[in-house]
């Protein structure tokens, strides 16, 4: 869909995401490296466990399908390249702490001046500019300020975050890739480029839903309540189980309000019937009625020992058919073992083979994000070694003589 | 002020709830002309949920719908009745741009497939999204943000070592697919004015989600790793966590990630004498003795509001970073700055709040133009504005009860 556009790409590890999003989408995406390769090389898993820059699975993750070159933007000559590669580029994606690129005059006032017609992005903890512009942030912290952590975990416990970093891969990422394409329309029609600021505490904000209205206007303040979903009619607070444990693992169910609800909660009863587990409290529910915001706390307990129990009996598995079979809003809580073993992605033919020549095999990848039909995502090129497109970029493009390119290397600008 | 981004654009929405009425406002506060089809028979859920303004129960009165609906129109229409195809002809025709996110083969069952739609607008870009994709034995079983997130297995890798785990808050896989969809169908929208072609995307949530988990999924496949919860440790800082403040349940989030830090850290808390300490010297003896090592943070922190903690780190260059309730982000100053929250007045709910994107676009920001639509509130004007049709032919469609 984006073929012939370009972005460069000098995100360090918490920007990766919005470049792979671009380059799924089919733009040439150039990632730029420091000569000797990006930190975020070395940032584990590594295929076969041991340490070194091109063989990094975060790496390989969430560089799959770029280009890369190495250019040392800290050197005179190396930002003298770089403005010269601007005037080319469609996309500048950028993750460094906020002022940095002014100090390299890279900047977007900078930039634009060379080329009005790009487009800007900037990923950081809390945005340009304002009271915390220059604060560090982290996954935790922007977790904590974004608002997420004060609602996640066991009350007796700290505020939680979850164990893999969402605040910068999977949230600020995506967002800068949407300002970008959100501006680049705009640019289509105009001609004109323009900065995307994106915050990471902002984006982590904008995942906490009914929660802000709940406090704006019913001065209702949620909080942590574990495996269990905080609910709220405005007057009354209670807590429903969402997390369950079952015979070998977990499982994620709740009894909704509404008429889908109502299907799903009507098919689990008559299943803990069938097999002689429901009495007369659990079966004289009237489910087309039921509002979960609006029952007190004991018929929640009440409700949640029976199916709890009825959970207790069975595995995983044994849920997960029976509640599909029987249209029951009721999903395991997967290992990637159990993601692995998916007959969903399986018949959607998910799951990708790339080819890594230098490792002398194949790696199975998650598939592309959605399904086009006119312009399918194809997922072909493995992310880059260090360097690896120096020549076809700086010889074959900006014509840059192979001596010259040497005595570049020498001097560390590339 | 300058024109919009999107100004350009026109937005069908047929979808509900969140994953789908999110993505669209994205777009309307952008600039996107944004319609929203619904109907009396089939309400979104959203409508009758709690919060309501006031706490008094109405259709047009959920702080919930309103969160994901701000900017755009609002049009009832009942697909079962005998001339709904006649209107939605009108609807397709005029827009760039179909959203759905009903159970796959919804659309088709009624005769508004991709296929049958496509007769009427050779170039229409629709994008379904839906749990689990269309195609595959899974593919028509419903479900909800807490179930993706159990089924992408981030459920699986939130809570403590030593428990069971726990919920993610919310649902992040409605909160993020929103934005993705709305990328790709941006990038659909270039590529029609490139080659006249529209076409159909189909998001599954779940292998959106599967995306971002990339790097543990493929360790896991080449190695078999199960990556596990951790709590809130890193396997590259320490100190990292969250720790308790003065005040009822008040912490601020930590994380000091080497040993330069770990030095600046020791003289902030006042312990210089930590930094050559053995116990916590280098970061591997820093994890070795880590429930140690959050004693004396905690101890350091107890005494102090989380704002004081936050500031006197940051100040030192220190990652830190209160850990924020609803009421605090409403309060927040660096969101404040960014606008994030604008206000409006709405008919029946009074003046509010609604969420702004969390980018900034520097030429054409996004813009709070009007609250979130009541219940059918614009029938007349997309039949008769929009859509260009008689106030006959509307008044015809009404008395027959096709807005229903």
């Amino acid at each position: 869909m984006l073929s012939g556009y370009r972005a460069l790409d000098l995100t360090t590890s918490r920007g990766y995401v919005c470049g792979r999003i671009l380059a799924d989408l089919g733009a040439d995406v150039i990632k730029i490296e420091p000569p000797g390769g990006d930190s975020g090389r070395m940032k584990a898993p590594f295929y076969g466990g041991k340490a070194h820059p091109d063989r990094s699975i975060f790496w390989f993750a969430y560089n799959l399908g770029k280009r890369a070159i190495t250019l040392n933007l800290k050197d005179l000559e190396g930002r003298e390249i770089f403005k010269k590669l601007i005037q080319k580029a469609d996309f500048i994606i950028e993750s460094f702490p906020t002022g940095y690129m002014e100090t390299l005059g890279l900047d977007y006032d900078a930039v634009q001046k060379i080329n009005s017609r790009i487009i800007y992005t900037s990923i950081s903890p809390f945005g340009h500019g304002g009271p915390y512009g220059n604060f560090r942030g982290t996954d935790i912290v922007a977790m904590a300020m974004g608002g997420f952590m004060h609602l996640t975990g066991d009350p007796d416990r700290p505020p939680l975050r979850v164990s893999f970093p969402v605040a910068f891969n999977m949230l600020a990422s995506t967002q800068a890739a949407l300002g970008t394409m959100i501006a680049f329309h705009h640019r289509q029609r105009t001609g004109a480029g323009q900065h995307v600021d994106t915050s990471a505490q902002a984006s982590v904000a904008a995942t906490l839903g009914f929660v802000l209205p709940l406090w704006e206007l019913n001065k209702v303040l949620a909080r942590r309540v574990g495996s269990a979903w905080f609910r709220s009619s405005g007057d009354t607070a209670t807590q429903q189980r969402v997390i369950w444990l079952c015979r070998d693992g977990a499982v994620a169910f709740m009894a909704m309000g509404g008429m889908s609800g109502a299907q799903s909660n009507r098919a689990l009863v008559k299943w803990i019937d069938d097999e002689q587990m429901a009495d007369d409290f659990l079966r004289s529910i009237d489910w087309d009625k039921f509002d979960p915001r609006n029952v007190t706390q004991e018929f929640h307990q009440k409700v949640e020992e029976r199916i709890g129990r009825f959970f207790m009996k069975h595995s995983k598995k044994e849920l997960h058919e029976g509640a599909h079979r029987r249209g029951i809003h009721l999903q395991m809580v997967s290992t990637f073992k159990d993601i692995m073993e998916s007959e969903q992605l399986e018949a959607r033919h998910f799951w990708v083979d790339v080819s890594h020549p230098e490792l002398k095999t194949t790696l199975k990848y998650p598939g592309p994000f959605i399904k086009a039909s006119e312009t399918p995502v194809t997922l072909e090129r493995r992310a880059p070694l260090i360097g690896e497109h120096n020549k076809d970029i700086y010889h074959d493009e900006l014509g840059i003589s192979t001596t010259e390119l040497e005595n570049l290397a020498k001097r560390g600008v590339i | 002020m300058a024109e919009q981004a999107l100004k350009d654009l026109k937005v069908l929405d047929f979808s509900r709830v969140i994953a789908g009425p999110l993505l669209t406002q994205l777009l309307a506060l952008h600039g996107a002309t944004v319609v929203r089809i619904e109907s009396n028979h089939f309400l979104d859920r959203l409508r009758i949920s709690a919060p309501y303004a006031g706490k008094k129960m109405g259709l047009n009165r959920s702080g919930y719908f309103s969160l994901f609906n701000a900017n755009k129109y609002s049009m009832t229409l009942n697909l079962n009745h005998r001339r709904a195809p006649e209107l939605m002809k009108h609807l397709v025709g005029w827009c760039d741009v179909l959203v759905e996110n009903f159970v796959p083969g919804a659309m088709e069952k009624r005769g508004f497939g991709y296929e049958d739609l496509r007769k009427i607008k050779p170039d229409l870009i629709m994008l379904s999204t839906s749990n689990q994709g269309r195609g595959g034995p899974l593919s028509r079983w419903g479900g909800y943000g807490y179930t993706l997130m159990a089924l992408t297995g981030v459920t699986n890798l939130t809570g403590w070592e030593d428990r069971a785990c726990s919920h993610p808050f919310g649902a992040l896989s409605d909160m993020i697919c929103p934005s993705l969809e709305a990328t790709a169908l941006l990038a659909a929208i270039e590529h029609r004015r490139r080659t006249g072609k529209g076409q159909h995307l189909d998001l599954s949530q779940f292998e959106a989600t599967l995306f971002y988990l990339s790097p543990l999924l493929v360790d896991y496949i080449t190695s078999g790793n199960e990556f596990t919860r951790m709590g809130n440790k890193s396997l590259c800082a320490a100190p990292h966590g969250c720790y308790p403040c003065k005040g009822e349940d008040r912490w601020c989030a930590i994380t000091v990630e080497n040993d330069e830090e770990w030095a600046v850290f020791c003289r902030v808390i006042g312990k210089p004498e930590l930094v050559n300490d053995s116990r916590f010297s280098s970061f591997e003896s820093r994890k070795a003795n880590e429930p140690e090592l959050n004693e004396i943070v905690s101890g350091w922190t107890r005494g102090k509001t989380d704002e004081e903690v936050m500031m006197t780190l940051q100040e030192a260059g220190i990652a830190a970073g209160v850990v924020q309730n609803p009421a605090d982000i409403f309060k927040d100053p660096q969101l404040a700055h960014q606008g994030h929250f604008q206000m409006i007045e709405h008919p029946e709910m009074g003046y509010h709040s609604y969420e702004m994107p969390p980018f900034t676009l520097s030429a054409t920001p996004a813009r709070l133009n009007k609250p979130a639509p009541c219940l059918g509130q614009d029938n007349e004007y997309v039949c008769t504005k929009l859509l260009g049709l008689s106030d006959e032919e509307f008044l015809g469609l009404l008395k027959e009860n096709v807005f229903e």
